[in-house]
């Protein structure tokens, strides 16, 4: 019990800025959301994906996480939310290092296709203006958004899990402070 | 368990006890290291559950006020307070306190110099009131061979 650190300074203010800030990233597909309100996050989570967390999970949310038994605590702690060994039990899924295979997730049913997985992903590095090419809901013409620190396969994955629309997983992806989101319909053409 | 049942013993003791009588109390005590909130002091609604004859179905009795709070000491320890009412002071006061007694170190002295005095008063005026309520006690079978 000795490593626990305070998740949002202000929890309901700060939560509702990050729940603001996910509603934008999902609207707006590859553009790149911040919110000042960061949690004292334990290592190796990253402060936005950390506060994404602390935002989503609740006691009725099935969160899977990599981030080892000191971050495994920490959000215990602060969400009270349940924790599965297994990835496709999870309605949260955090990967902090190996990305998850997409195809193993929970990807809802063709009656509820919202009650798929959410995936939140931390990589190394997120920059909007250049990289992919991202088209679909949206986004007016297109958005461009260089994302660093992808397994090799994550484009035919990408691929693949659109192609099971309306189920399929939406994912988050966090570098520092910094969050975008690609949801399940947004497509993605051009090499990172 | 014998920490589970003397923690929880400590844990009662400050919950009765109100944010002056504790203040009062620590201020004698050996001073303790700066802490940071993990947690509140939050104020929220705790469903309180009952049984009928103790041993019935359970049924909701009612809603109570309840205020939390989690602190870590900047050595290590984390104490966790849940205490009646509104009072965020008491939360935190006794939050601290459960992670010095976790201490070792500290356990002994905060014992004798917090918990021990506190809990001699809850005793007295638990005795007191008893008195006073035992004087006014109805017999019904002297009742019975009065008339």
């Amino acid at each position: 019990m000795s490593g626990l650190t305070p998740g949002f300074a202000d929890p309901v203010p700060d939560a509702q800025a990050w729940f603001r800030a996910l509603l934008e990233a999902m609207a707006r597909p590859g553009r790149i959301q911040r919110v000042a309100a960061l949690p004292q996050a334990p290592a190796p989570l990253a402060p936005a994906a950390a506060a994404v967390l602390l935002t989503l999970a609740d006691a009725e949310t099935p969160v899977w996480m990599d981030a080892g038994p000191g971050a495994e605590e920490w959000l215990r702690f602060h969400a009270g939310c349940p924790l599965v060994a297994e990835p496709g039990a999870a309605g949260f899924l955090l990967a902090a290092g190996a990305m998850p295979e997409l195809a193993a997730l929970d990807a809802g049913t063709e009656e509820e296709p919202h009650r798929s997985a959410t995936l939140i992903l931390q990589v190394a590095g997120l920059e909007t203006g250049r990289g992919w090419r991202l088209t679909g809901p949206g986004i007016g013409t297109e958005h461009r958004l260089s994302v660093e620190g992808l397994p090799g396969g994550f484009l035919a994955a990408w691929a693949a899990n659109g192609r099971r629309f309306p189920r399929g997983i939406d994912l988050v992806l966090c570098a520092g402070d910094r969050l975008a989101a690609l949801p399940r319909t947004t497509r993605i053409e051009g090499a990172g | 368990m014998m920490m589970q049942a003397a923690r929880r013993r400590w844990m009662g003791v400050l919950a009765r006890a109100d944010a002056d009588a504790i203040a009062a109390r620590l201020a004698e005590a050996p001073a303790l290291p700066r802490h940071v909130r993990l947690r509140g002091p939050e104020t929220g609604l705790v469903m309180t559950r009952g049984r009928q004859g103790g041993d019935g179905a359970p049924f909701n009795l009612g809603e109570m006020t309840v205020t939390r709070c989690s602190v870590r000491l900047a050595d290590g320890p984390v104490g966790h307070a849940y205490v009646a009412g509104r009072d965020a002071r008491q939360a935190e006061l006794a939050a601290v306190i459960d992670a010095a007694l976790q201490d070792p170190a500290r356990h002994k002295a905060l014992l004798a110099v917090v918990i021990e005095p506190l809990a001699e008063a809850q005793a007295a005026r638990a005795a007191r009131e008893a008195a006073k309520a035992a004087a006014t006690r109805v017999e019904f079978f002297t009742m019975a061979t009065m008339r």
